[in-house]
């Protein structure tokens, strides 16, 4: 019996060995180990054998019977193991096929320009207020201390809807309202549409936006105003930026400025989009009128403040170096696309 | 305002150079355009003497002159200007001689940048040695060329040495500073201002003008005129002074080349002198001849109404009442502050003239000006406003330099009518809160140092400074005013920078935060955002075919639209979009997906006062592959989500002529419509000339806003499985899912969880005008598991139900 385990074992490895696919080690197992394989017709012989040799030939049959077992496991593994590869090898994609597109949708230039002019003043304290496009001409020109010959009255500059109503010029009748309903501490910014009557060019364009700041409270300074416009030059176009305040003339502030950032595309040392002088005029500003303070009732001797509007499309054709206003308002997807 | 750096030395000493100086006028408030120079691209031009000119043998219209450069030998040059006429000899001009270079343009051509160069040739035959130049080829604008060689070449005035070059004889070397003037400091218009200016900033002294004639004729002028102001609330100020023996002639070079480089063209001395002393003084002058002024006597007073008048640049104006006049005995000599006349105007053989120097009202000026329709450079700067205490400096300074020109006699007193004089205005201003304001600390005598700089009168009393500023200051009127001054000469670039100590917390409105929730949720589903004019064409509702009385139809209206093209405030945003897809279709784009939230403006009486009524709009508009009326849903539906807003309604609208009339559904939410979405009708998208199917959403966001609820509180995971039925059942085409499933809802009660239609059939089986519509529902307890015996019971109740209303048989799945 024991010659014949022998012999079962030594052929057995030998099979074992030259199984090629799963289902012909699956075969093997039932040739050897199944109810009527050769391995278990020999146990079945055990019961003949002498009661002395029983216990160690079914130790040698076990032991047997466990090494057929663990290396036909061996094998089928492997054999599973290479059809799952070969599913797979069968499953390979091209990665540098082109991506099924899941778009999303940009923001429109002037929204990115605001957002980020917004973003730098929120940090700083700013809310976001707004008012109509449509507006009074007290608020737009009388509250806001323009006198009644000014320039900018004129048919030939402004947009009328009655003698009294008009197309905002500029975000500053916002700071009147916010005048008129809010109480110090106030520190606003307000953007929006404007209209003036220029033909629209490559410069021009009869409806453009701005972003007006305003800020009202008890010992307001203009060395303040310099601060706060310092910092958000530094936020919006790069914390090296600099900053130059030129003394300038507005209606509704005294004493006015314009200021002027370092050019971000240069640094300052003077290209094309600075003109080459280095700097680049950005915004008005200066300390509000105590005319305006007056008609939102503030006690002018308590109170001060400062007050600054800048243009949204200069800003946004500076910094992208966009040569043509018309390209804002005409969206033609593939520029408006560029802005994600 | 174009000031000639060296005309400006003649009233204070500049010690720095261009760049500096204009850097610091920057700083101290005299921002500048630019810096202009009148000798670039030139070289080898010389002073040429020409000493003979000649008829050319080979053509009438060319002369041959002999031109001495200083080369020792003359040479020989042709030219075919009008105004070199054979006989003519011993004068000067500028010469490009062989190998020059002169900045253009050349012979009728666009100029060149970089100039062009000139070398010998000859003209029909004839050698040519260079060229004879006239002023623009020089590179002069045709504005400023001195009027009697505007068409030939430029004959020079005054005496020189042959073969000089022409920059250093006529000494064009130095730039002009092109200030951009403030309109609340019209001083600063003139030399004298801007001087004044560079003074105060460079701490230099300035120089007023020599203005006392020194060889007076003991004649009065009061003999020959006198003056009556009969609108003293018009006319502030009138002074004149009689010239006797004009000789009109050329200017000197000196003052032809500053007039030119500030702008001005010469003409002849003296209405070069009169435009010399506007820019000098900032006042305009006027000279008339004085045997036009009948009766010996000036009247300032209004126009009657319908007056003819024949003003100097040979117009017929017809005058109204208020209009005011300068008139003698017998009609109007000019109109006050805007253009004299053409018959009292100087003439060649002008013997006496009348030199006025007036300040008459801004506000008058301004009125009259726009009604003529008649600018000139008097009327705006009348209308911005001149000190009248300048008026007698001014016309003492006209008759300084008719004398030293030796242009005429100067009678030896003028003739001044100034019924009110204006006096300096005194003010106190604080220091400490000048201090305050500008956030420094600095005494109140430096204070005082920087206002007695810019020539105000100042004293420093304790925290008081009494200031008095020169009557050309108009502008300083409240405490606020000279704290600027203060500002501009410490440096706005010395001042502090420092952060608002204000607490304050950054908020949005809650409108702005749904705005921007809204434009989020629809970029996230690839729609792009687009922004496009607030004004239309009310046109426009025609091509989106807007009934006659619809509401979007109640424009608001522009006075003085552009155009037509924006002419009306926009009551909707469609057309605006299909106006950009249209566009876009053009260009061959593909898959155009856009939005745009804003405004809307309705003339209906509901605005704020009387303001229109102003509302937020939202338009979805798209063309793109795989887009269908179900996909545009899609993004209103998700939309709605992203907002908070339940329970959106679709009900078929087959009516909107905008809209194709199976594809269009009204939207409402709580019974009130927001929105109408659908394919726009192809009538209209063809009127557009886009080709292709176009989807679009019109969605009052105005709504929105209150239906929107951005709250969101957490609904506890469901802890018991849910049974799910599906079954498909046959209905009328006219059986609308949206009622289906309303019934179902109806007719399933609290422990149907959702309903989902997933799947819609037509064809065989299904009998032609049925459709097959399959659903599945699903079933939960919040509290136990549910039992198949009570699901069953309740579905069956929903599709005996579904039977009963709409004749729905259940189809075999």
């Amino acid at each position: 019996m024991k010659e014949r385990l022998k012999q079962l074992m030594l052929e057995a490895e030998a099979k074992m060995e030259s199984i090629s696919s799963l289902q012909e080690a699956e075969e093997l197992r039932i040739k050897l180990l199944g109810k009527k394989g050769e391995l278990t017709d020999l146990l079945k012989g055990m019961k003949d054998l002498a009661p002395e040799d029983r216990k160690s030939f079914g130790q040698a049959a076990n032991e047997a019977r466990a090494k057929i077992e663990n290396t036909l496991n061996e094998r089928m593994d492997y054999f599973r193991n290479a059809q799952k590869e070969l599913a797979l090898a069968a499953e390979k994609v091209d990665v540098t096929e082109p991506a099924i597109p899941h778009e999303l949708g940009s923001r429109h230039l002037l929204s990115v320009t605001i957002d980020e002019i917004t973003s730098c003043f929120r940090s700083m304290g700013f809310s976001v207020v707004e008012g109509p496009e449509v507006e009074t001409v007290f608020n737009n020109f009388d509250a806001l201390n323009a006198g009644p010959n000014h320039p900018a009255r004129d048919i030939t500059d402004t947009f009328y809807i009655t003698d009294d109503v008009l197309l905002r010029t500029q975000t500053s009748p916002v700071q009147v309202r916010t005048l008129l309903s809010q109480k110090p501490p106030i520190k606003v910014i307000a953007p929006g549409r404007c209209f003036r009557c220029d033909t629209p060019d490559a410069t021009h364009s009869p409806m453009f936006h701005q972003v007006e700041g305003l800020v009202v409270d008890e010992g307001i300074t203009m060395a303040d105003l310099k601060g706060v416009l310092d910092q958000f030059a530094k936020q919006m176009f790069g914390s090296s930026t600099r900053t130059k305040f030129r003394p300038h003339h507005f209606p509704f502030t005294e004493p006015s400025a314009e200021m002027d950032v370092s050019c971000f595309k240069c640094g300052g040392k003077g290209c094309k989009v600075c003109k080459g002088s280095g700097w680049i005029e950005i915004l008005g500003c200066g300390m509000v009128h105590p005319n305006v303070l007056k008609v939102g009732g503030i006690d002018t001797e308590k109170y001060t403040g400062f007050a600054f509007g800048m243009g949204v499309e200069r800003t946004a054709m500076l910094k992208y170096e966009v040569d043509d206003i018309r390209l804002l308002y005409e969206n033609d997807i593939r520029f408006v696309k560029q802005f994600r | 305002m174009l000031a000639p750096i060296k005309w400006l030395e003649e009233y204070t000493d500049i010690n720095v150079g261009v760049q500096e100086f204009c850097d610091r006028l920057i700083l101290s408030g005299s921002n500048l355009e630019t810096v202009d120079y009148y000798n670039k691209d030139i070289e080898n031009v010389v002073i040429g003497k020409v000493l003979s000119v000649e008829p050319h043998p080979n053509a009438d219209k060319l002369t041959v002159c002999m031109v001495d450069v200083g080369k020792g030998e003359p040479i020989q040059i042709c030219t075919g200007a009008p105004n070199i006429v054979p006989g003519m000899k011993d004068f000067f001009v500028p010469v490009a001689v062989d190998g020059a270079k002169v900045p253009g343009p050349l012979h009728g051509k666009p100029k060149q940048e970089g100039g062009e160069y000139i070398y010998a040739g000859e003209l029909r035959g004839v050698a040519s040695m260079g060229m004879m130049c006239n002023c623009s080829e020089l590179g002069f604008p045709d504005k400023i060329v001195p009027y009697r060689d505007k068409d030939g070449i430029w004959i020079l005035d005054g005496e020189y040495t042959p073969g000089m070059d022409i920059l250093e004889a006529l000494q064009l070397n130095d730039p002009s500073i092109d200030f951009e003037i403030t309109p609340n400091r019209p001083d600063c218009l003139s030399m004298i201002g801007m001087a004044r200016e560079a003074a105060a900033t460079f701490g230099t002294k300035l120089r007023y003008p020599e203005t006392e004639c020194k060889k007076c004729s003991p004649e009065k002028s009061e003999d020959y005129i006198s003056v009556e102001i009969k609108r003293p609330d018009l006319c502030k100020r009138f002074t004149c002074r009689v010239v006797k023996d004009i000789k009109v002639e050329q200017s000197p070079w000196w003052m032809q080349k500053y007039l030119m480089q500030a702008g001005m063209r010469p003409i002849n001395n003296i209405v070069d002198i009169t435009n010399f002393v506007m820019l000098e003084y900032g006042q305009p002058i006027h000279a008339y001849d004085i045997n036009t002024v009948k009766g010996g006597k000036i009247i300032v007073d209004a126009a009657k109404d319908g007056d003819k008048f024949v003003t100097l640049d040979g117009n017929e104006r017809t005058l109204q009442d208020n209009m005011l006049t300068i008139r003698d005995c017998e009609g109007a000599l000019g109109i006050a502050g805007i253009m004299g006349g053409l018959d009292s105007d100087i003439k060649p053989d002008t013997k006496t003239v009348l030199v006025e120097s007036a300040n008459f009202l801004g506000d008058s000026v301004r009125t009259t000006s726009k009604k003529l329709n008649l600018r000139t450079e008097a009327s705006g700067r009348f209308e911005k406003g001149i000190d009248p205490n300048l008026a007698k400096d001014a016309c003492d300074r006209v008759c300084y330099l008719i004398e030293l020109l030796g242009a005429g006699t100067v009678l030896s007193t003028g003739v001044d009518v100034y019924p009110v004089p204006e006096k300096a205005k005194t003010m106190d201003v604080r220091v400490s809160r000048i201090n305050k304001v500008l956030g420094i600390e600095i005494p109140g005598e430096q204070m005082v140092e920087y206002f007695k700089s810019l020539e105000m009168e100042a004293e420093l009393n304790g925290d008081i400074i009494t200031v008095t500023p020169p009557t050309v200051r108009q502008d300083l009127e409240i405490e606020e005013d000279y704290i600027e001054e203060v500002a501009r000469m410490y440096g706005y670039d010395k001042l502090p920078t420092t952060l608002p100590r204000s607490e304050t917390e950054s908020t949005i409105t809650e409108k702005q935060a749904l705005r921007n929730v809204a434009k989020a949720a629809l970029r996230g589903m690839g729609i792009s955002e687009f922004q496009t004019y607030s004004f239309v064409s009310p046109k426009a509702s025609d091509k989106v075919r807007i009934p006659a009385d619809s509401y979007r139809r109640k424009f608001v209206k522009l006075i003085n639209p552009l155009g037509e093209d924006t002419s009306v405030m926009r009551t909707m945003i469609l057309p605006n979009l299909l106006d950009v897809l249209a566009l876009n279709y053009a260009r061959s784009n593909v898959n155009v997906r856009g939005f745009e939230l804003g405004n809307t403006f309705y003339n209906n009486g509901k605005g704020e006062g009387i303001l229109p009524e102003e509302k937020d709009a939202l338009c979805i508009a798209m063309y793109a592959e795989g887009e269908t009326f179900f996909t545009l849903k899609g993004y209103v539906e998700e939309l709605l989500a992203a907002l908070g807003i339940r329970g959106a309604e679709y009900e078929a609208e087959s009516k909107d002529p905008t809209f194709h009339p199976g594809r269009c559904a009204k939207v409402s939410v709580d019974g009130k419509q927001i929105a109408v979405i659908g394919q726009v009708h192809p009538a209209v998208t063809e009127t557009y000339g886009i080709g292709t199917e176009v989807y679009a959403a019109e969605i009052d966001f105005d709504l929105l806003y209150g239906l929107a609820k951005t709250e969101i509180k957490y609904a506890p995971l469901p802890k018991y499985p849910a049974m799910v039925r599906d079954f498909a059942m046959v209905v009328k085409e006219d059986v609308a899912a949206g009622e289906l499933e309303k019934a179902i809802k109806a007719n399933a009660g609290p422990l149907l969880e959702s309903v989902k239609l997933f799947d819609v059939y037509r064809g065989a089986p299904v009998l032609p005008g049925c459709k097959s519509l399959a659903y599945s529902l699903t079933y939960r307890a919040a509290d136990r598991t549910l039992k198949e015996a009570e699901v069953n019971e309740i579905n069956q109740k929903v599709l005996v139900a579904l039977k009963d209303a709409y004749n729905a048989v259940l189809r075999e799945m």
